[in-house]
């Protein structure tokens, strides 16, 4: 099986380390994984601004970069869910690319459906179910919905010994990062943001974790900014502790 | 890069307090809409079924109209037609006129808000009284409604106590217990009722195959509006009608679980026809309605029955208010109905939204309403109301993104910062600092990390 890693702009600037515990995992599976050099973006900060017109050489890009691989794999739920669900709008017809993307936690879970992992982590986790990963991938089922309760990622975590694992109440409300609404709202962003790492800290977590990257630097910059005593991991890096 | 909405915003979050009230508030009917939900098993499939409802009817709306104009003649109602506001409210004072009605009093319509409908009576010397006590409160206040169903919830009872005082219908001064308030609006509005020559009601359903209006409220004062004076009239926008009972089986169970997190308003009444010796007028309104019947985009608001869940769940929303929003009706249908109605006046709204998705999530009959927010801002830049640096901003990410050259070359500088300068650093300017740490720049990125084969297995 061919895989396509795609690490999205800001994982790639800010959070590498991401990336190589994707990489890690992926290979310490046994998949054939390679990255293409030519990539770039999503899109999602463009049309979520309001200029997704402006993104449609980058989606053509990524559908050349990508359409051969098996699957395209990527540690950002909110970016696998833009490229899948907004792709084909942008540029009017289908994406063959889009719709092998998925993020890392649903390819584990639903594709490789993995059920034992050489990872530790001894230490009390919160879950961040970020809002894209919910509602648009329904990595865990949103709690407005009434259907039976899943978590693709506690699944997932619960393979690594040691680990505790916790949600914080309203498990999951938006923590108000949303792209550019970050910065053009930033007043309500931030309140949503310290009302979130609240919760979490309620909880008695070590770290806080997620699928989205982005989420958890929002969250992280309040944090740092307020001195708060928590850690932030991608859930890959959970996954791939001690590969 | 700040809009009404976003400096609205920003001034009712200075009071922490407040806000943590209103969020919590909001929240915990949330939190009792998912509890009434869990209970019914059928609720996934009763959402898709209200949704079907409603996209058929607004389909075939010129048909149902005329059933129901054809039932509701039968059972003697007096139907009217306006395609606007102004034609509306001529059309009410003209029945009031010819009843030379003196005062009306009303029971809970968001139509007649969008309408102006008081203002208007005013005007021509009419006595106004709201019923529902909401909104009557907020009247005495002189204030527009914050939310569509709970729409003074952000006043406290002090507030009521001392407004109560002022218009002489609380003796107790400083009394500010709620069942002693409560008694006092109670005796207040019976005078009114007792005194009114003319009920109004809004209408949450209109059924075509039996000409009924069917009215939901937790005071009975839509009952008690229509139960005295003679004269009732019923304002209905166009996009309220459904077919049968049957689809109103499933709308009653939605309603109100959507709404206040009860299994149903404590009143649904059925009006079919005039009292003994009196009058019913029912007035159909256009007003912009069916212009957004043939808006593929944006059609679908068509099927909201204005429950207020959305509101209820929007964390914007319970974090900025109901005053922050330029139109009527704030939250996340009304950031979509704002754009319907005057696209210039509330493109300041379109900010204030994370694109959570939970709204849609909630909505009884499915509105895609953050798929609609997300289309309404790719067509600001066409309206000529995008925000210039949210503008160079997605500009120098096209740039720098489209060309993977200079990506990486932007990426190989350390700090990277000082090389995706529109993207990056402006965000300093742009309020990312306000509360939040600047994100710390890997040394080397995954793609250099790449590069130099230091990404192994
Ligand atoms: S998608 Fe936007 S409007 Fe809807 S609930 Fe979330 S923040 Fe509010
Ligand atoms: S859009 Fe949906 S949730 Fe919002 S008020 Fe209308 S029916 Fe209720």
């Amino acid at each position: 099986m061919k895989i396509g890693l795609f690490i999205p702009c800001y994982v790639d600037a800010l959070y590498p380390q991401v990336g190589v515990a994707t990489y890690k995992l992926l290979k310490s599976l046994g998949l054939d994984v390679d990255y293409p050099e030519k990539q770039t973006c999503c899109g999602q900060p463009m049309g979520n601004a309001g200029f997704q017109n402006m993104a449609d050489e980058l989606v053509e890009n990524y559908d050349k970069l990508f359409k051969d691989f098996d699957y395209v794999v990527a540690p950002s739920a909110s970016c696998a869910a833009y490229v899948k669900l907004f792709h084909p709008n942008i540029v009017n017809h289908e994406c063959k690319a889009a719709q092998k993307t998925m993020d890392v936690v649903e390819f584990l879970h639903d594709v490789l459906q993995i059920k034992s992992l050489p990872s530790k982590f001894p230490h009390k986790v919160s879950i961040h179910n970020s809002c894209h990963g919910v509602r648009e991938l329904h990595l865990s089922s949103p709690s407005e919905l009434n259907i039976p309760r899943f978590s693709k990622i506690k699944d997932l975590l619960q393979l690594v010994e040691g680990i505790t694992i916790l949600e914080p109440e309203r498990v999951d409300e938006c923590c108000g990062f949303g792209g550019m609404f970050s910065i053009e709202e930033p007043a309500v962003s931030v309140r949503m943001g310290t009302d979130k790492l609240n919760r979490h800290l309620a909880t008695g977590a070590e770290y806080i974790t997620g699928p989205d990257s982005s989420c958890l630097m929002h969250m992280q910059a309040i944090a740092k900014h307020q001195n708060y005593p928590i850690q932030f991991i991608h859930v890959v890096e959970i996954l791939a502790a001690g590969l | 890069m700040s809009t009404k909405h976003t400096i609205a915003a920003e001034k009712f979050l200075q009071n922490s307090e407040k806000v943590t009230r209103h969020d919590q508030t909001f929240w915990s009917v949330r939190v009792k809409r998912d509890a009434q939900s869990q209970e019914l098993p059928e609720w996934e499939e009763l959402r898709e079924a209200a949704s079907q409802i409603k996209k058929h009817t607004i389909t075939h709306l010129a048909e149902y109209l005329e059933k129901f104009e054809k039932n509701a003649t039968k059972n003697g109602a007096i139907v009217h037609w306006a395609k606007d506001a102004d034609e509306y409210n001529e059309i009410v004072m003209d029945i009031l006129h010819k009843h030379q009605v003196k005062k009306v009093v009303k029971s809970k319509s968001m139509l007649t808000e969008e309408c102006h409908l008081n203002d208007h009576l005013i005007k021509h010397g009419i006595d106004v009284v709201e019923t529902d006590l909401g909104e009557r409160i907020l009247q005495m206040m002189h204030l527009a409604p914050s939310h569509i169903v709970m729409p003074a919830i952000h006043i406290t009872r002090e507030q009521v106590g001392r407004c109560f005082e002022d218009y002489k219908i609380s003796p107790e001064v400083g009394n500010y217990d709620p069942t002693y308030l409560t008694r006092c609006a109670r005796y207040h509005l019976r005078d009114n009722f007792m005194t009114a020559d003319c009920g109004m009601t809004g209408g949450n359903f209109g059924i075509a195959e039996t000409g009924d209006i069917v009215v939901c409220t937790n005071e009975g004062n839509a009952d008690m509006s229509t139960s005295i004076p003679k004269l009732h009239i019923v304002s209905m926008g166009l996009e309220k009608l459904i077919p049968d009972y049957k689809a109103m089986g499933v709308f009653h169970r939605l309603l109100a679980r959507c709404g206040t997190g009860q299994s149903t308003t404590v009143y649904t009444s059925h009006f079919r026809g005039p009292r003994p010796g009196g009058e019913m007028h029912i007035i159909l309104v256009d007003n912009g309605r069916s212009k957004i019947l043939g808006n593929e985009e944006h059609w679908q608001t068509l099927k909201c029955m204005r429950c207020g869940a959305c509101m209820n769940t929007c964390p914007v929303y319970r974090r900025t208010g109901g005053y922050s929003y330029t139109y009527f009706i704030p939250g996340p249908i009304g950031i979509n109905l704002g754009m319907l109605k005057d696209p210039d006046e509330n493109y300041h709204n379109l900010p204030a939204c994370s694109l959570c998705c939970s709204c849609d999530n909630v909505c009884p009959a499915k509105v895609d309403l953050s798929s609609q927010i997300y289309r309404w801002r790719q067509g600001l830049d066409g309206m000529g109301h995008a925000d210039p640096m949210k503008k160079f901003m997605s500009k120098g990410m096209q740039v720098l993104f489209e060309s993977p050259g200079l990506y990486t070359t932007a990426l190989k500088f350390a700090p990277i910062a000082n090389h995706l300068p529109k993207f990056i650093t402006e965000i300093k300017l742009n309020g990312w600092a306000q509360g939040r740490e600047m994100p710390v720049f890997a040394k080397q990125s995954f793609h250099e990390l790449w590069k130099k084969g230091k990404v192994k297995a």
